[in-house]
């Protein structure tokens, strides 16, 4: 579902990605962890061309997505992604904020968008709230309207860039739950996070970054147990043994 | 000592009321012309276009560095040899283009001050870089630039005045004729100030009206 192809990328002499490549197969769910500053986040950008790359290819769902042919607007309404710092438009209500896209993108007409927009609110246990503004809401809340926005536009993919690292411990819960159940349906999803047990309990495969590179692919269990390289190791004992 | 008469008011209520009109007038036009100019030149500034992004900064430098005055005689005068502008349209469009500029550096400032992650939600949502500008910049931007954006319509009715040099009809020049005549340049300038400030103090209390409403929706 997603093809990731001798991915190159540099800020100046800065090399923030270097010769990734990586292989996501449908329902898949793949978490990206790392010490920061590895290029994860920059890494998750690029599926959906936030960020460009400079050498090497992107594929989503057979569309090379920063192919210059590629119209990027089509190309992204089948990738969602959530962002750590909920990104939600301030001005719009929690409906509104889930809404706007397929009304003014897809143009679907308001009963149909706000149908589908209420479900998918409710689904996410946010039923009350259709009214509610960003600022009257807790981040835990505000990043599940965020993960309903990314949801109605019906995308194939899921891309979550640390969707839990701006939440206060009591809300975290909440949104892995969010995404749990995304698992659960079947969603291909690519997670940046550094919630290990969650990554341990719903993925199916741990990718392990350090210094812009792919530095180990294992399967959960065994990374958490048993890695193979003595950077993942190292980063492990700090990030479990504290 | 000056003995005061203040009967040269009630007596011309007519000449007052007539060039307040005129001005309000005048105000409105110019307003109505120069928000779009200082939209478009806004963007332009902040503009991806090479092109686009120089001639709105050499428009926006250009206007902020000539006095209004100047600007006003200039385009009656010089302008006018070409275009056939007439002192009523001729003052119209030159507080717009002078205010233009100054809204325009509002509106670059307004957008500016809109969170990057606001465009990175929008475009992930499958929005072009046009619609998000619409929909979700632009929307924010507004909401911020409207305390600087009163500033300068108020800024624009006092400005008005100077238009009286290109013998546009206004309170300010039907002021000036009122003293020709009757000589009585303290009352009537007290009152022609009292009608402005009436004119800008009413604008500002609206301009917060709309503020607050506009705020209150999603505090």
């Amino acid at each position: 579902m997603i093809s990731i192809k001798n991915v190159n990328k540099s800020f100046g002499d800065h090399h923030v990605l270097t010769d990734v490549s990586l292989e996501i197969p449908k329902s898949n769910v793949v978490a990206l962890i790392g010490p920061s500053g590895a290029g994860k986040s920059t890494l998750i950008r690029t599926i959906n061309a936030l960020e460009p790359i400079n050498t090497g290819e992107i594929i989503v769902d057979g569309v090379s997505i920063h192919d210059k042919k590629t119209d990027i607007n089509v190309a992204r309404l089948n990738i969602g992604f959530v962002f750590q710092s909920f990104n939600l438009f301030p001005f719009l209500t929690a409906l509104e904020n889930v809404t706007i896209s397929p009304m003014k993108v897809k143009g679907l007409s308001k009963e149909v968008a706000e149908k589908r927009g209420k479900e998918l609110l409710t689904s996410l246990g946010l039923g009350d709230k259709f009214d509610s503004y960003p600022s009257r809401l807790s981040g835990g809340q505000q990043q599940r309207v965020a993960i309903a926005r990314a949801l109605a536009m019906d995308p194939q993919v899921m891309l979550f860039d640390e969707p839990t690292s701006a939440l206060d411990p009591e809300m975290v819960t909440e949104v892995l739950d969010a995404i749990r159940k995304l698992a659960k349906d079947g969603m291909t999803m690519v997670v940046v996070t550094h919630e290990m047990g969650f990554a341990k309990e719903i993925c199916d495969e741990i990718v392990f970054m350090a210094e812009g590179k792919i530095v180990e692919r294992a399967a959960p269990d065994k990374f958490f147990s048993n890695p193979d390289t003595k950077r993942a190791q190292d980063f492990l004992s700090k990030v479990l043994n504290h | 000592m000056y003995s005061y008469d203040w009967s040269v008011i009630t007596r011309n209520m007519d000449v007052f009321i007539d060039g307040a009109l005129k001005t309000l007038e005048i105000s409105a036009l110019a307003i109505l012309i120069a928000i779009p100019i200082g939209i478009i030149f806004g963007m332009g500034r902040i503009s991806k276009n090479k092109f686009f992004r120089l001639i709105s900064s050499i428009y926006v430098e250009i206007i902020r560095g000539v006095p209004l005055l100047v600007l006003l005689i200039w385009i009656f005068f010089v302008l006018g040899q070409f275009l056939k502008l007439g002192s009523y349209w001729g003052s119209i469009w030159g507080l717009a283009i002078f205010a233009g500029a100054f809204i325009a550096e509002i509106v670059r400032s307004g957008i500016q001050a809109v969170p990057k992650g606001q465009m990175e939600a929008a475009r992930s949502l499958g929005m072009s870089h046009a619609k998000a500008m619409t929909y979700i910049i632009l929307p924010q931007a507004f909401r911020r630039v409207l305390p600087p954006l009163a500033s300068q319509f108020i800024m624009l009715i006092k400005d008005s005045s100077l238009v009286s040099v290109i013998a546009a009809t206004e309170l300010t020049l039907n002021a000036k004729n009122l003293v020709a005549t009757s000589f009585r340049s303290i009352e009537v300038w007290t009152f022609v100030a009292l009608i402005y400030f009436i004119m800008t103090f009413s604008l500002s209390l609206i301009i917060r009206y709309f503020e607050k409403r506009l705020l209150k929706s999603e505090a």
